[in-house]
């Protein structure tokens, strides 16, 4: 198949067309965040920094970024280990219920967020009688994460095959040897490009989360739900969601650089 | 620790076991009983006086749902969203994945997949607000399209379609261009030296390989789409969704049987479409 000249001028044309709608509104939020009018009316009224001062000493929004990312660590640090453990099960095993087990893994991140959360919030308050709090949070979250790690890890041992691994067993070295040395070292830009989409999907989940967290829990989507329609706090909140775009490229590129290709970022 | 590594080596079972044992648990003690205790709570009532939940078992919650117009109407409202948000996301996601996958220079090809991720990680929340100050009376699509004579189509179920859309976006892309990769150039090129027309070696080769993939990319926007009740607040005006039915009733309704009976819904939405899609072999490519 050859493309004409034409052909992919206009492919080249619609990418860009998509990016320029996919990154407009992001523009408007950072416009938004320098904007004096608070109602955020177009064409903005006049440049100020004043919500950027506020954002900075908001304990709130302090706080509520701490809240999350230590949710997300937590749930993320479930999710490698639990993700990783059943992609070496299911890749290297065959066993009776083996398609089941598989559809066990994708079903809470193919189940629309309000069927976990209404399902979790009423085992953990209707049947197990705990209360909520950030602990009921990080379960739900590690709940949904396993699978970007079990995707990452598994699609990697498919690649992978096991023929460095047999020679490592026949020139001697035991099961832990031969993973601390041959299969872990192949499997790190996997574990990293999962868990940095696990990651992501927890500090920016709300609706399991609004399901999940007692009252004293604040991740940052719940305090940005609860100040969103403030009059004077929408701005803020701008500002907050400005920094956190700036910041997110820092991980995405370093997972491009190590993944070199395509196919881990997922 | 070497005696415990050795009897690994020898014996299958064992590694089977020891790989399985946590996953499984967890998900099976968190996930599964929690759905088997949602389908339960379906089943009980609550007191309309006293508002305590009685356990007896009836079937009078699933019988509401099944036969009161209100929810058959907002059934079909947010399949209909749904199905609108995952055509427009796989339209436009398959020429962009096909230019990444295809046609970009590899260092073009990088800068793109980085462009598409990042705004996966601006918050839900904001682009959803950004989309109702975009969409509001004298905001930025009014101020676009009122010199053409447009203007914007304001709160409701159109906005909503376009702000889910948008935000899911990202989610389409994303298994397609992996996809895309996957599809041999060996193929391609096989087809154009048999003498296929461009159209043809897209209908016929590329499109049957990408199957999986559209479908895996359908599963996200479908699924999300379906339980979403947040965007509808924020854009949606008035509407309401199954999502929005399960919230009140979770909350100020106070009747969470009658939600759990209502979630119901889009569980058996989605266990279908899993099920009708099991055999393109889409779920591995989730």
């Amino acid at each position: 198949m050859t493309l004409s000249p034409l052909t992919r001028r206009v492919l080249a044309v619609l990418t860009g067309l998509v990016l320029v709608l996919m990154y407009a509104p992001l523009l408007v939020v950072v416009v938004n965040s320098f904007n004096q009018d608070p109602s955020m009316t177009w064409p903005p009224e006049g440049f100020t920094t004043k919500w950027w001062v506020r954002a900075f000493h908001s304990d709130g929004a302090r706080d509520a970024v701490l809240t999350s990312v230590q949710v997300a660590l937590a749930s993320t640090a479930v999710a490698l280990l639990l993700g990783t453990l059943m992609a070496f099960a299911l890749q290297r095993f065959s066993f009776f219920g083996k398609n089941t087990v598989n559809l066990l893994v994708i079903l809470p991140i193919a189940l629309p967020g309000i069927v976990t959360g209404i399902a979790l919030n009423n085992a953990f308050r209707g049947i197990l009688g705990v209360q909520l709090s950030i602990m009921t949070v990080v379960v739900a979250h590690a709940t949904f994460c396993i699978v970007t790690v079990f995707n990452n890890v598994i699609a990697r041992l498919r690649r992978m095959g096991g023929n460095l691994e047999e020679a490592s067993a026949d020139l001697g070295a035991g099961v832990w040897t031969t993973f601390r040395l041959v299969t872990f070292p192949q499997l790190r830009s996997a574990l990293l490009a999962g868990g940095l989409l696990a990651f992501a999907l927890s500090f920016d989940e709300i609706i399991v989360t609004t399901f999940t967290a007692g009252s004293g829990t604040t991740t940052l989507p719940i305090w940005i739900l609860n100040n969103l329609f403030r009059p004077n706090q929408a701005p803020v909140v701008a500002v907050v969601a400005v920094m956190l775009i700036v910041v997110s490229i820092v991980p995405i590129w370093i997972a491009q650089r190590i993944a070199g290709d395509a196919e881990t970022v997922r | 620790m070497r005696r415990i590594g050795s009897f690994l080596s020898t014996h299958a079972w064992a590694r089977l076991t020891l790989l399985l044992t946590a996953p499984l648990a967890w998900l099976v003690l968190v996930y599964v009983v929690a759905l088997a205790a949602l389908l339960l709570t379906a089943l009980w009532s609550v007191d309309s006086f006293t508002g305590e939940i009685s356990k007896s078992l009836t079937f009078a919650n699933i019988k509401e749902i099944a036969t009161e117009s209100l929810y058959r109407t907002v059934t079909l409202r947010t399949i209909g969203v749904a199905l609108m948000v995952t055509v427009i996301d796989v339209v436009i996601a398959l020429p962009i994945a096909f230019y990444m996958g295809k046609v970009a220079s590899p260092r073009a090809r990088r800068l793109l997949v980085v462009a598409v991720l990042t705004p996966l990680w601006a918050s839900y929340l904001v682009k959803a607000f950004a989309w109702r100050s975009l969409l509001s009376e004298g905001g930025l699509v009014d101020w676009v399209l009122n010199p053409f004579g447009g203007g914007s189509p304001g709160y409701g179920l159109t906005a909503v379609v376009l702000t889910q859309a948008y935000i899911w976006l990202p989610y389409v892309i994303l298994p397609i261009f992996a996809g895309m990769e996957r599809v041999p150039d060996s193929l391609v090129e096989a087809a154009g030296d048999l003498g296929a027309s461009t159209s043809t070696t897209l209908r016929t080769v590329v499109l049957p390989l990408l199957l999986p993939s559209v479908i895996a990319g359908s599963i996200f926007s479908f699924s999300l789409t379906l339980g979403d009740y947040i965007s509808v607040n924020i854009v949606g005006g008035a509407n309401q969704m199954l999502g929005n039915l399960v919230f009140t009733n979770v909350g100020a309704a106070n009747n969470l049987p009658l939600a759990a009976a209502i979630a119901l819904v889009p569980i058996i939405i989605m266990l279908g479409y899993l099920a009708a899609v099991r055999r393109t072999g889409a779920l591995d490519n989730l």
